[in-house]
């Protein structure tokens, strides 16, 4: 059944799809920042909605930290080849081997924040003067504040003090050389409008947000999925539980959930009734009351 | 399931992050970890309670300063509408944010503290709110716990409020007593006001018709993006901005004006039936025009309005002021042109809707200005048209949008004259068949020459009053002081001109209608145009202003009491008129209806003419008529 434009998801289409359109208009070398995640996910599939019969113009930019799960290439390589896009990887091992970025030192090393460095550079190389992200206001309270059109400067920080005012629909792209965007077409978007939309137009998503039995490790109220990059600290012990993803990145960072949702319908369900975030899973959110506010000004997603 | 954008406007003291946290929490909107950071959070600056106000505010200065400084968007789901809550800050230096907020929300809740009552800054947010055009303001009178529940502070507030909002032409506005602390009125029905018959907060954000403020009558459809998929497929993508199309439908294309016909509307998915306002769709062409961003497609029989001129409110937004003659990037729909701003009009004070007389605007400030384009720009007014009605300037050095603007119309100018201003009920007669030449030698090239100002001086004032006296002894004042002057006097142009009429109230108009096109002749020819007449009906008046470019026009109300123009009677009018033998006497037999605002007024009893003359040639000098 086909979509009702004038429902809440049609609504969301309808001003993602205009956003997309006008990236497309404003700026020359626009790229897509895909994560892998749903959010991302739904922005190809967006973004090739938004100029069909035709192909989007935007390639795919993969910021890769080197620890990822299987899937998540698996699942990238294959949408890529169906959509017939141009996907460049940034590598984080190579901003780091090039001596770029320092590995953190400590018990439970993450590449996250590296990966400020390497996405700034890969921009840099392609001469992006725009980056569509997934982020949504919803995820986060610095994301809260975040503009559609979101201004960064020749370092590529943002400013949160001293956004442009973003009025009506119309959107203001005009910067000086060496600057760029960030644009995020899904602002308005909740996860539980994700998912619906998922539902309601059959787009495929990655085995790793259904359902299934993996080893975890409980940490700070954190399942951590065993992979070569997590080692187990003091009296810890793997252990196999039933669990999905409620947000997919770095495998050091990304938690799991316990949880039976085994089809996009069971998620639906369990996300209306959950009365967590998604984000309560992921510890890079938790350093501080403004992490991600304080990573956002340095350039990160 | 629909969608309603909504605004917020407050402080903390209002308790507006209270009822936003409390609207969130008890719709289970609020999570757990978001809870917990909120405590947490409050725990570690020593707050004895649970400050909800931490779970909108989200910048560290917001939370160090715990105020409200940029816009928040919050989301929401009941199980009969997903609500998005722009929260944006109430103190007057974050008007600009405000504003934003407001200017994609389809309704406003503003706060009132009951124990305060209205306040200058509740009046603000409804001013605001009712020049962005939002359709429904909600009214939430807060803290009903601590004045007792009651409902006469209730019926204050909302007594004082509505007739304020009533000035402002507000259609939709209701009130609400809650409680946000205690959660009364918000989601759940309050048993502490029995008094209240009324739905809950929550109960009225679900049932409020959404969609009001589209525009589902103008077609207008911005082209946005030109989409080419193989040789044979071009498409012009856009969102339609407002009205709708189907396929087979005759379109025009500005600024072109060529003509096709649309071919398919095409949506993602495949060719649709029909596109409505809000949609992002393609549309296919019969016949290949040359089309591209920035143009707009229409329906030739429904044309927005095309001028280079226009006549805005805006809102400034940077903290770089704004003067005359200064260039910016005009973004109007998908169109960019380059325009300066050719007048300030005048700023608004927020606070008491006062208008001030200023050379510039500073960061919040909003007022009237006229701006000129390099290039038509294809508009409706904002009251009809918030998509096409609204554009927002950048600063060409900077690249920062500058300021948020809502167009009026097209300035009135002189080469539009014969042209009526839209909304005057009578078009100004013409012959059949005949075309408007411009003037050969323009009005600033005469005024260059005479060094001062034309202007229209139109004295009106009872029969009796002294226009006659004040204004002969004015014209040869100026005259002494070089001025190119004019003065008609009503006995004169009914030798003559006006010979064929009498004093019936449509010969009267029809009196006044000629004076006004005779004076606008004089006017245009560079003078001081002084005309003497009763002129008692204020429409008519009104009509001879029309013709007149704006602040060219004064009316001087020569404000003589009845008593004292019967007692001069310099003609024997009122005493004829009093035995009845004049019929239809101005005063007596017929009304006279005074001006609500002249720009000059002058009292008569007991003064000596010459200073009566002192005090206009100086109201002149006030407004640059006459040079300092």
């Amino acid at each position: 059944m086909p979509l009702n434009r004038r429902s809440h998801l049609g609504q969301l289409e309808s001003e993602s799809i205009f956003l997309m359109r006008e990236v497309a208009a404003q700026f020359e070398r626009p790229v897509l920042l895909f994560s892998g995640g749903k959010d991302s996910i739904l922005l190809v599939h967006l973004a090739a909605r938004a100029f069909a019969p035709g192909r989007s113009p935007f390639p795919l930019l993969h910021i890769d930290t080197g620890h990822n799960f299987a899937e998540t290439l698996e699942f990238r390589d294959g949408l890529v080849k169906e959509l017939g896009l141009t996907l460049h990887v940034g590598s984080v091992q190579a901003s780091i081997d090039a001596g770029r970025a320092r590995e953190e030192e400590g018990p439970n090393p993450s590449r996250n924040a590296l990966q400020t460095v390497t996405l700034l550079d890969a921009l840099e190389e392609l001469k992006a003067d725009a980056a569509l992200g997934g982020a949504r206001r919803d995820e986060e309270k610095a994301r809260a504040k975040e503009r559609f059109f979101s201004h960064r400067d020749r370092f590529g920080q943002w400013d949160p003090k001293n956004q442009r005012p973003e009025l009506w629909h119309l959107f203001n792209g005009r910067k000086n050389a060496g600057e760029h965007f960030r644009i995020f077409p899904l602002s308005n978007w909740t996860e539980l409008d994700v998912w619906q939309y998922i539902q309601a137009e059959g787009i495929e998503m990655p085995s790793l947000y259904f359902s299934h039995r993996r080893e975890v490790v409980r940490r700070d109220g954190v399942l951590l999925a065993r992979s070569p990059w997590n080692q187990l600290m003091n009296g810890e012990e793997w252990e196999e539980r039933t669990v999905r993803f409620r947000t997919i990145g770095d495998a050091t960072c990304t938690g799991a959930t316990e949880s039976r949702a085994a089809s996009v319908a069971d998620i639906v369900t369990e996300i209306a009734a959950s009365r967590t975030t998604e984000r309560g899973g992921r510890s890079d959110d938790r350093r501080s009351e403004a992490a991600m506010e304080d990573r956002k000004k340095q350039g990160y997603f | 399931m629909d969608l309603l954008r909504f605004s917020t406007a407050g402080s903390v003291d209002d308790g507006k992050s209270t009822l936003i946290g409390r609207l969130l929490y008890d719709t289970k909107s609020l999570f757990e970890d978001q809870l917990q950071a909120v405590e947490d959070a409050s725990r570690r600056r020593g707050e004895g309670y649970v400050n909800l106000a931490l779970v909108t505010d989200g910048l560290r200065a917001e939370r160090e300063q715990n105020i409200t400084i940029d816009v928040a968007y919050r989301y929401f789901a009941t199980p009969r509408r997903k609500f998005i809550i722009a929260d944006t800050p109430g103190h007057v230096q974050y008007t600009r944010n405000m504003v934003t907020g407001a200017s994609t929300a389809e309704l406003a809740i503003i706060l009132i503290d009951a124990r305060t009552g209205v306040l200058t800054q509740s009046k603000r947010h409804a001013f605001i709110a009712s020049l962005l055009g939002i359709p429904h303001i909600m009214v939430a009178v807060n803290k009903m716990d601590l004045v007792g529940w009651s409902e006469d502070a209730f019926e204050d507030i909302q007594a004082e409020y509505g007739a304020f909002a009533e000035r402002l032409g507000v259609d939709d506005l209701k009130f609400i007593p809650v409680s946000a602390l205690l959660g009364d009125n918000v989601v759940t029905k309050s048993s502490n006001m029995p008094w209240y018959d009324g739905g809950t907060l929550l109960h009225h954000l679900e049932h409020v018709n959404v969609g009001a403020h589209r525009n589902l009558v103008d077609f207008r459809f911005p082209v946005q993006y030109v989409m080419r998929a193989g040789p044979h497929h071009r498409a012009y993508a856009g969102r339609v901005a407002s009205g709708s199309i189907r396929p087979g439908e005759e379109i025009l294309v500005l600024p072109s004006g060529r003509k096709t016909r649309v071919r398919s509307v095409d949506s993602h998915a495949g060719p649709v039936l029909e596109g409505v306002a809000g949609d992002s769709i393609a549309l296919a062409t019969e016949d290949e025009l040359d089309i591209s961003r920035g143009d707009m497609i229409v329906r030739p029989l429904n044309l927005p309005s095309v001028d280079q001129e226009l006549d805005a409110i805006v809102c400034w937004t940077s903290e770089e002021p704004m003067r005359e003659g200064t260039r910016y990037w005009l973004r109007h729909t998908t169109r960019e042109v380059r325009a300066f701003v050719s007048r300030v009009v005048y700023r608004i004070d927020v606070d008491t809707l006062h208008r001030e007389e200023v050379d510039g605007f500073g960061l919040n400030d909003i007022g009237r200005v006229h701006l000129t384009a390099a290039h038509p720009v294809f508009f409706d007014e904002y009251a009809l048209n918030r998509e096409t009605g609204s554009f927002i300037l950048i600063d060409p050095h900077t690249n920062n949008t500058v300021a948020a603007g809502m167009i009026r119309g097209a300035v009135r100018r002189e080469q539009d004259l014969p042209s009526v201003p839209s909304g005057d009920p009578d078009a100004r007669p013409r012959s059949p068949d005949v075309v408007w030449e411009s003037w050969n030698i323009t009005l600033q090239e005469r005024e260059a020459r005479s060094g001062h100002l034309a202007v229209v001086l139109w004295f009106t004032g009872l029969p009796g009053s002294g226009k006659s006296t004040v204004a002969r002894a004015l014209e040869r004042r100026l005259f002494g002081l070089r001025c190119q002057t004019m003065l008609l006097d009503g006995d004169q142009v009914r030798h003559g001109l006006n010979g064929d009429l009498g004093f019936s109230p449509e010969d009267r108009s029809e009196n006044i209608r000629r004076v006004g096109e005779v004076a606008a002749l004089f006017f245009r020819q560079g003078c001081i145009t002084l005309c003497t007449f009763v002129s008692p009906f204020r429409v008519d008046r009104d009509r001879a202003r029309a013709v007149i470019p704006e602040g060219r026009f004064l009316e001087v109300f020569v404000d003589t009491p009845l008593e004292e123009c019967e007692r001069r009677d310099p003609k024997g009018l009122y005493a004829r008129a009093r035995k009845g033998e004049v019929g239809h006497m101005t005063g007596i037999s017929s009304p006279y209806e005074p001006p609500d605002d002249p720009e000059i007024r002058v009292q008569t009893v007991g003064r000596d003419v010459d200073e009566i003359v002192d005090e206009i040639v100086e109201a002149l000098r006030g407004r640059g008529v006459l040079p300092a």
